[in-house]
């Protein structure tokens, strides 16, 4: 029973850490099919972070707060938009960028408008997103083996989580039945071919940057007023490079990036229980080998080892107009 | 307009550019200290003063500088060959292993002049075959050079801090390094040259890899504007097709361009290990790597370029510590929010204001602009 436990609880705190690494690999996503490439997630993230914690223990309202950090972010992926689509900018420097003024501004402003170091006030009840338990959660909590895996697993969780996951049939749906994602793709692999047609290439890669900018925002929300009561400096933590490398990994496919975000997300639930405690078979781990093995394994997989992950035809290419 | 980007005199391309799209990015900086509540003007003195004011405010801008200009001329040899280098931090980062290794076997037996070359033979191999991987991957198998530097930065932080608590450790030491260097392991300093034109020096980590970096600097001119394999390099860069049509073999040339630059990223390590610290601590790079991008940007992807633009990043970095002393709310973390906004308007809008200038001086004079432009204009 108490390796039961463990294994619900490992779960548990699975989901808790793939909910950010998901919204921000399917933000990606919408840019990367749409032939813009993304560095700038982890800076976009961390705004949102910033904005919405800011917000809502300012406006004393979660909701405001996850408003203004989508508002914040989806003007930061705006920024990259300016660079790389209008004014046909490198993509990569244009993201390292984003990532820089995010990391400098969200200090910065911070301790000037709370000063307590770069932190937000800790947020108070109502100003975060509490969790949510689904109906009869704690009426069949003692049921064996499945009340726990209902209980715990399942329910328990905040809006946003259950938001996040919501997010991968919603964006398969979007990508692959709707025009709008036809044509979102079909710009990420021949843009020529969409401006034919008489569609903007620019407004359509826009509007995917639109999207990303909104998942990011989710996913900033997520870590600054549910993980954590309030916002820290840096706490992306490289969040938004493992959600790339989970990108690859999944092959730009958006049920794919969800088992690769429960993969990465495992792991590091893994190395945070296991803290350096033996395993079976395999002896002790280093917890940094396990933290590095989502890198590792995106490497492997780049390498051609795992299948062959072939990003969109356009991806990181400004599209010049026939003149 | 058929030809977006018509030839300007060479003055406007190299000084005029560089400068307005500097000058924007500190505009834009100057917003967020009024934002703060503080006065900009106020605060580019400070800066400026604590950067250049006092002996010792030189001698520290010009250690900062030296790092930035190793990583810098690191991401301008891979930009020449059209590959951007990300993954500078994480081979300056493994670099300091290599320096470890050298240091602590020889600092008690060898004098500096003999321990400082193993050295840097030790940085630029660690470097070098940190960046051997993601050029084979990337030559080879097609992965994304860009993605694959950037795990390898996470693989090597991982692998680093794995040394730093463990094997790398003295026992009975609780700080996360290695033990302090012996003399054998420290590089002599070069205060005196400052201190010769009568500036009064307290103590300031500048040391003989500022010359190395200048040295450097000049090796890479060489390279990329004098020999063969900075030509294959640079046709490379420019249109990986002609270059194959050339005969130029694509995985040699990807893969000698990623090692010199996983080399000079390296060699950045010896300053602040050897120059400075005298110890390889967690996280001792703490985001040169990247400041190398914006400081080969803004130096146009030239040795001399890059050489100022380093200096301007040490003045930053230098003047940025004396303005978190003397305007509490603004911390060091203001340079990174400038760090990310040269690299916006000078990498990713550096065309932004192109249009205007060349409109200006099409204006000013028909002629100097080359006929391109006036065709340009027609269509």
């Amino acid at each position: 029973m108490d390796v039961f436990n463990a294994v619900v609880q490992t779960l548990d705190s699975t989901i808790r850490l793939s909910v950010p690494l998901l919204l921000a690999c399917l933000a990606g996503l919408y840019s990367e099919r749409a032939g813009i490439f993304d560095i700038g997630l982890e800076g976009k993230m961390l705004v949102g972070a910033f904005a919405g914690a800011a917000a809502a223990s300012v406006f004393h309202s979660a909701f405001l707060g996850l408003g203004m950090a989508i508002l914040i972010s989806v003007a930061f992926a705006m920024i990259h938009g300016f660079a790389s689509i209008t004014h046909r900018g490198n993509q990569i420097v244009s993201g390292v960028a984003i990532n820089f003024i995010a990391a400098g501004s969200t200090i910065i402003l911070g301790q000037a408008w709370f000063q307590q170091g770069g932190r937000t006030p800790a947020l108070q009840p109502g100003e975060r997103f509490e969790a949510i338990t689904l109906p009869g959660a704690d009426a069949i909590h003692d049921v064996p083996i499945l009340g726990p895996i209902y209980a715990e697993l399942l329910s328990g969780h905040s809006i946003l989580v259950y938001l996040a996951f919501a997010m991968v049939p919603f964006t398969w749906w979007v990508l692959f039945r709707t025009r709008f994602g036809l044509r979102l793709r079909a710009v990420g692999e021949n843009p020529a071919a969409v401006d034919t047609a008489g569609i903007s290439v620019a407004w359509l890669r826009y509007r995917a940057l639109i999207c990303t900018g909104i998942l990011t925002g989710i996913a900033g929300a997520y870590l600054s007023m549910v993980q954590n009561g309030g916002f820290v400096k840096d706490m992306t933590a490289g969040k938004g490079y493992i959600a790339l490398a989970a990108l690859i990994f999944a092959k730009w496919k958006p049920v794919n990036a969800m088992f690769a975000c429960l993969l990465f997300g495992f792991l590091d639930a893994l190395s945070i229980r296991l803290q350096g405690s033996p395993l079976p078979i395999i002896g002790k781990v280093p917890v940094q080998f396990m933290q590095a093995l989502p890198y590792i394994l995106t490497v492997i997989l780049l390498a051609g080892f795992i299948g062959k992950a072939i990003p969109p035809r356009a991806g990181g290419v400004p599209y010049v107009k026939e003149r | 307009m058929s030809t977006p980007y018509a030839k300007l005199p060479a003055w406007a391309d190299y000084g005029l550019i560089p400068l307005i799209n500097l000058f924007v990015a500190f505009v834009v900086a100057g917003f967020v200290v009024l934002l703060v509540g503080e006065n900009p003007f106020r605060a580019a003195v400070i800066l400026v003063e604590g950067a250049f004011g006092k002996g010792t405010g030189i001698a520290f801008t010009l250690f900062y500088a030296t790092t930035f200009i190793f990583t810098g001329l690191s991401v301008a040899v891979a930009a020449h060959c059209g590959l951007f280098n990300i993954g500078t931090e994480g081979q300056a980062y493994i670099a300091g292993l290599g320096i470890a290794i050298v240091c602590l076997s020889f600092d008690s037996t060898l004098p500096w002049w003999l321990t400082f070359p193993l050295a840097i033979v030790a940085a630029a191999l660690v470097g070098a075959l940190w960046a051997l991987i993601p050029a084979y991957l990337q030559a080879k198998r097609g992965s994304h050079i860009v993605i694959t530097t950037i795990m390898f930065n996470f693989i090597a932080a991982s692998i680093m801090v794995y040394l730093l608590v463990g094997p790398l450790k003295p026992a009975a030491s609780q700080a996360p390094q290695t033990r302090n260097f012996l003399a054998g392991a420290e590089l002599p300093k070069l205060n005196w040259i400052i201190e010769l034109f009568g500036a009064k020096i307290r103590s300031a980590p500048l040391n003989i890899s500022f010359l190395l970096a200048l040295a450097m600097a000049f090796l890479v001119w060489l390279l990329i504007w004098r020999t063969k394999l900075g030509y294959e390099m640079r046709t490379y860069g420019h249109s990986p097709k002609a270059a194959r049509y050339a005969g130029i073999s694509e995985t040699r040339i990807i893969i000698t361009a990623m090692m010199i630059s996983g080399a000079l990223a390296g060699m950045m390590a010896l300053n602040p290990v050897m120059g400075d610290q005298h110890n390889v601590a967690i996280d001792f790079v703490s985001g040169a790597g990247f400041v190398g991008i914006a400081v080969a940007l803004m130096g146009r992807l030239h040795p001399v370029g890059i050489v100022l633009a380093a200096i301007l990043f040490g003045m930053l970095y230098q003047g940025g510590a004396e303005l978190a002393f003397e305007m509490p709310a603004i911390s060091r973390d203001m340079i990174v929010i400038i760090q990310g906004l040269v690299i916006l308007f000078a990498g990713a809008l550096e065309h932004m204001f192109r249009p205007y200038i060349q409109a200006l001086f099409a204006s000013l004079s028909p002629r100097s602009v080359g006929m391109e432009a006036v065709k340009g204009k027609g269509a």
